[in-house]
């Protein structure tokens, strides 16, 4: 906004440790809000692999899907489901606060669009399990 | 600054679009492709992915979400206070993102 600056170095700095958001629950929670768009990236990731292993023929990309029936992928994809979970339910609840839906005069009350949500969600869901498993040869 | 200020919608909007396919398409995918497949319950040959519509869909399902991801990353590590060098951390995130976007183009269309 003004011309100048100040001096980096003359400025307050408070000390923060790495371990702030440990402190409090609510930090905690928003770091964990965080922490799931890294495990919604990491079964991205193995899924375009798994597409890619297409290229090799249609036996490599079945083989692949096979390989994550063992124990360890199950777990990982129960805690990347939990984690994709709760960043819809967070995603609807900061788009009540971001994006309200008004009705006439009338703003949706937050707890009926985060519902409204959740339906549509579901909605999705079985629109694309449908067409799923109509489409797949 | 007047660089970072020019670019900054960009990158709010892919996070923000990423945001909203991840909530609302990812989980059926894990569903599918982490557990239905591979435990078979249903079966897969794979010849879907011949389908036009089908890569459209997989394009943005795949590419939106790791903006998603860039953004979050680079902003939460940078609120834990770990002391990484901001530029660069912020290059591989967002840059990361890119490269599995053009990756994703690869992959798609050599299908």
């Amino acid at each position: 906004m003004s011309g100048t600056r100040p001096d980096p170095s003359k400025l307050y700095h408070r000390e923060v440790p790495a371990t702030w958001w440990l402190k409090k629950k609510s930090y905690f929670f928003f770091m964990l809000r965080e922490l799931s768009s890294v495990f919604i990236a990491i079964f991205l990731l193995v899924y375009l692999y798994q597409i890619y292993q297409l290229t090799q023929g249609p036996e490599a990309y079945v083989a692949f899907s096979r390989r994550l029936s063992s124990p360890g992928w199950i777990l990982f994809n129960l805690i990347a489901l939990l984690f994709a979970l709760y960043h819809s339910i967070t995603w609807f609840q900061s788009s009540a606060i971001v994006l309200p839906l008004r009705v006439g005069e009338r703003e949706l009350p937050r707890n009926l669009f985060v519902a409204l949500n959740v339906v549509a969600l579901v909605v999705i869901s079985l629109i694309i399990l449908v067409l799923f498993l109509t489409l797949k040869g | 600054m007047t660089g970072e200020k020019t670019t900054e919608p960009l990158w709010w909007g892919l996070f923000s679009a990423g945001g909203v396919v991840a909530a609302f398409l990812v989980p059926i995918q894990i569903i599918i492709f982490g557990f239905a497949l591979p435990l078979g319950w249903i079966s897969d040959s794979g010849m879907l992915y011949r389908n036009w519509l089908v890569k459209i869909y997989l394009f943005v399902l795949i590419a939106l979400p790791l903006y998603h991801w860039a953004h979050r990353f680079y902003f939460a590590l940078n609120d834990m206070k770990l002391g990484l060098p901001r530029k660069p951390l912020a290059a591989l995130c967002y840059g990361g993102a890119v490269v599995v976007t053009v990756v994703t183009l690869w992959v798609l269309s050599s299908l």
